[in-house]
């Protein structure tokens, strides 16, 4: 018994200091190294309808590449809502992909574990330079002054649909340019069970997203120069609470777009039963829910007056979504090599015309095909009055707090209870506590 | 052990079956000491199960402890092990009731507690009511027996995922029967945000949990011997006597397992609540399991996160040393 016990102690102790020293974590190697040349993998994010539709559609543009390169690209479609476990999984393990797809609003957070290459100007020479590019999307890509985490791939920004038909049975000839002008039209428009505006009460990015470009117009940037929590702002609030009040005081959201957060507010507006709602490049979801092209209009966001440009006239975050090369890669310059390929003017084109985005590539927006009345509005908001969400990083948490805050006081106004400046801020002031850095 | 275990255990079968018959290879083998033969060979049967135990489960969990008292950030996930030690200040942080994030754990705390009493209290009774009235045989018993594992058997995403659809303000068929069809409110209500998202969560639950019991209740119930109700009812004993004298008492020990069991589990559930509302849950039904992943995986505080977890695991392993001792004793009493 006495040796069994020995034994097990032994054992014991190997596999806690396995375990232990295990606790180093994934390699933090410098730049990766080319010990397996002839091959990559790819986690591209869910763009389409569905996964197999990315599939097909990756799949020739990856054979593409095999055949110019001989490098074989394993493609693996990650959905959104897996995609960002699943990136931190691999950072903490080491064992990940060589290149994927990161959300442009994360590339600040993930910049600060140091498992991404830094596009430094070295690494954007070799694939093409960084002023093909333009400004506001390589600005999303990582923390300002620092080399970018990742390179843009698609870009987006948001703009108003809205249903002709419903607004010309309401007597409106023009979408509205101004908040004001959308409240008007939105109490016009509210009657007979069909509502104004869409929202997506419950998902915490797309409140977000409208929180911070009001929060622009309020002049508030939720974070402060030294890149700490700032949300009880009173421009903050202001931001919130107009957000909040389309539903709560002006009545123009239905309440049932409080516990929306599936896009069933593109549905709503697909079957007639929203006038407007707020997105990005809606396009190919629209046709997908039986929609024709010259049922709805596409115009910028509003803003508090005038037009829109930037600072108290942004109307949109810069959205999209960023390459990015894991730096511990055993193929360093074949994913090199297939971030070139994927931003190539002509991949480009390709790409972003097949999923509805704006290319980030200067020389490829000027395809016609980008020229197509919504998406010049998407790329004009994009060029001139869109601004990145703040490139901190706990960004991340940012968009937890805040969104739950102004997911809580949907909730709020869904159920009737009032939504009043002062509990916008407490909610305000409750996210901003729960930030620990 | 008896004399009659007499096969060496150290030789294996290949090797007896080459040399069956041959008694002089049989003596050239390796002696193994007979106390380690007799002793041993249990612990070394159990040996690949520990290693594996100790794999799954034990190295997890104290590394999820070492975590737990390190500041671990965003900046050192891709290299944790440089992350700088914090003493106790995860704990600290986590049960500080006066600051924000100490305040809203105790609260899903609180929210899990009630959750957990309702859920398991109505798992429990469904499962009891289900199992005694299948006991009786009639026409359609094993359909309706297969019918009431179905829960069980679907996999939990899908089933969760459907009810959230159910759910649903405007277009599910909650509101549909309740509002449109039996008039019974004023209003469509909400499920999935607001107060009413505690008993969204608990019907789901219940719905989910109960055929468990009601599986494990209907096997303890055919152990019980039939002459004692037959008995019983010729000393006059009522249906409602028979429940309360020969079925409760019998099905205790089950009853005892299942309820801790049912408990830890639902406790612990995490993809109830995370399919039904998303990563962040209404207050009203804001599960500590919810609430930890928020912290490790959604903010990115894996210190603080690895902390509440420890907490929890604490709690957790001191109800069930509880449970287990009143129950054993109950249990000992009821012998002697």
């Amino acid at each position: 018994m006495r040796h069994l016990r020995a034994a097990a102690a032994v054992t014991l102790a190997i596999s806690v200091a396995a375990g232990v020293t295990g606790c180093g974590g994934g390699t933090s190697t410098d730049g990766g190294s080319n010990e397996a040349p002839k091959t990559l993998t790819y986690w591209a994010s869910n763009q389409g309808p569905s996964i197999e539709a990315d599939k097909k559609i990756l799949t020739p543009e990856l054979k593409k590449f095999e055949k110019e390169t001989g490098i074989k690209v394993k493609l693996e479609v990650v959905p959104w809502a897996d995609l960002l476990n699943r990136i931190l999984a691999a950072t903490t393990s080491g064992q990940g992909p060589d290149v994927l797809n990161i959300g442009n609003t994360w590339s600040a957070s993930l910049q600060a574990t140091g498992a991404l290459l830094p596009w430094d100007d070295k690494n954007f020479e070799a694939i093409g330079g960084r002023d093909r590019f333009i400004d506001s999307a390589v600005a999303s890509a990582g923390k300002e002054g620092e080399p970018p985490a990742a390179v843009p791939l698609y870009s987006l920004s948001y703009a108003l649909y809205y249903n002709k038909k419903m607004f010309a049975d309401a007597g409106i000839t023009t979408p509205p340019a101004t908040w004001d002008q959308l409240v008007k039209d939105g109490k016009k428009l509210s009657k007979d069970g069909k509502w104004a505006l869409g929202a997506e009460g419950s998902n915490l990015s797309n409140n977000i997203h409208q929180a911070f470009v009001l929060g622009q117009q309020h002049s508030a940037d939720f974070f402060d120069e030294q890149g700490k929590a700032d949300f009880t702002s009173d421009g903050a609030v202001a931001a919130v609470k107009q957000y909040v009040d389309f539903m709560a005081k002006d009545k123009i959201i239905a309440p049932g777009n409080a516990e929306y957060a599936q896009n069933q507010s593109l549905t709503d507006f697909a079957k007639g039963k929203t006038a407007m709602v707020l997105w990005q490049a809606a396009a190919t979801t629209f046709a997908a829910q039986g929609m024709k092209p010259e049922d709805w209009g596409v115009a910028p966001v509003p803003v508090p007056a005038g037009a829109p440009g930037t600072g108290k006239q942004t109307n949109s975050m810069v959205a999209g979504i960023n390459m990015a090369v894991f730096k511990n890669t055993k193929n360093i310059d074949g994913a090199k090599k297939f971030v070139k390929f994927m931003t190539s003017d002509a991949e480009q084109k390709i790409l972003c015309k097949t999923y509805g985005s704006i290319p980030p590539v200067k020389a490829a927006q000027s395809d016609p095909a980008f020229a197509a009345p919504d998406l010049k509005v998407l790329r004009d908001t994009l060029a001139t009055s869109a601004a990145p969400l703040p490139q901190v990083p706990n960004e991340s948490q940012f968009e937890t707090a805040v969104g739950t805050a102004v997911k809580e006081l949907f909730a709020d106004a869904a159920a009737g209870t009032p939504v009043t400046t002062e509990s916008v801020k407490a909610r305000l002031e409750k996210a901003q506590q729960t930030m620990q850095q | 052990m008896t004399a009659t275990v007499t096969t060496d255990p150290g030789v294996d079968k290949s090797t007896r079956g080459t040399s069956r018959g041959s008694g002089d290879a049989r003596r050239k083998l390796p002696r193994i000491p007979d106390r380690i033969r007799r002793g041993g060979l249990p612990y070394l049967l159990l040996l690949p199960a520990v290693l594996l135990e100790l794999l799954i489960h034990l190295i997890p969990m104290i590394v999820g402890i070492v975590m737990s008292f390190r500041q671990l950030t965003q900046f050192f996930i891709s290299n944790w092990g440089a992350a700088p030690w914090t003493g106790l200040d995860n704990y600290r942080i986590a049960v500080d009731v006066d600051a924000p994030i100490g305040e809203a754990l105790l609260h899903s705390f609180f929210v899990t507690c009630v959750f957990t009493f309702f859920a398991v209290g109505l798992s429990w009774l469904l499962g009891v009511a289900a199992a005694i009235m299948l006991q009786e045989n009639f026409r359609g018993r094993g359909v309706l027996r297969a019918v009431f594992l179905v829960p069980y058997a679907l996999p939990v995403y899908a089933a969760v995922i459907t009810w959230a659809f159910m759910f649903q303000r405007d277009n599910g068929l909650i509101n549909h029967v309740l509002h449109d069809q039996l008039g019974l409110t004023d209003q469509p209500s909400f499920w999935l945000i607001g107060d009413n998202s505690i008993y969204a969560l608990i019907i789901v639950s219940v719905w989910k949990g109960w055929p468990f019991a009601f599986l494990m209740l209907m096997a303890a119930l055919q152990n019980i011997p039939r002459e004692l109700y037959e008995a019983a009812s010729i000393d006059g004993a009522g249906i409602w006597q028979q429940i309360r004298k020969i079925t409760m008492p019998s099905l205790r020990p089950v009853n005892q397992v299942l309820v801790l069991v049912l408990f830890l589990w639902t406790f612990n559930d995490f993809n109830t609540p995370y399919v039904l509302f998303g990563k962040s849950a209404p207050e009203n039904a804001d599960l500590i399991s919810i609430h930890i992943y928020q912290s490790s995986f959604v903010t990115w505080n894996f210190g603080t996160g690895s902390a509440m977890s420890v907490l929890l695991l604490l709690f957790l392993l001191v109800v069930t040393a509880v449970y287990l001792f009143f129950t054993s004793r109950g249990r000992k009493g009821a012998r002697a």
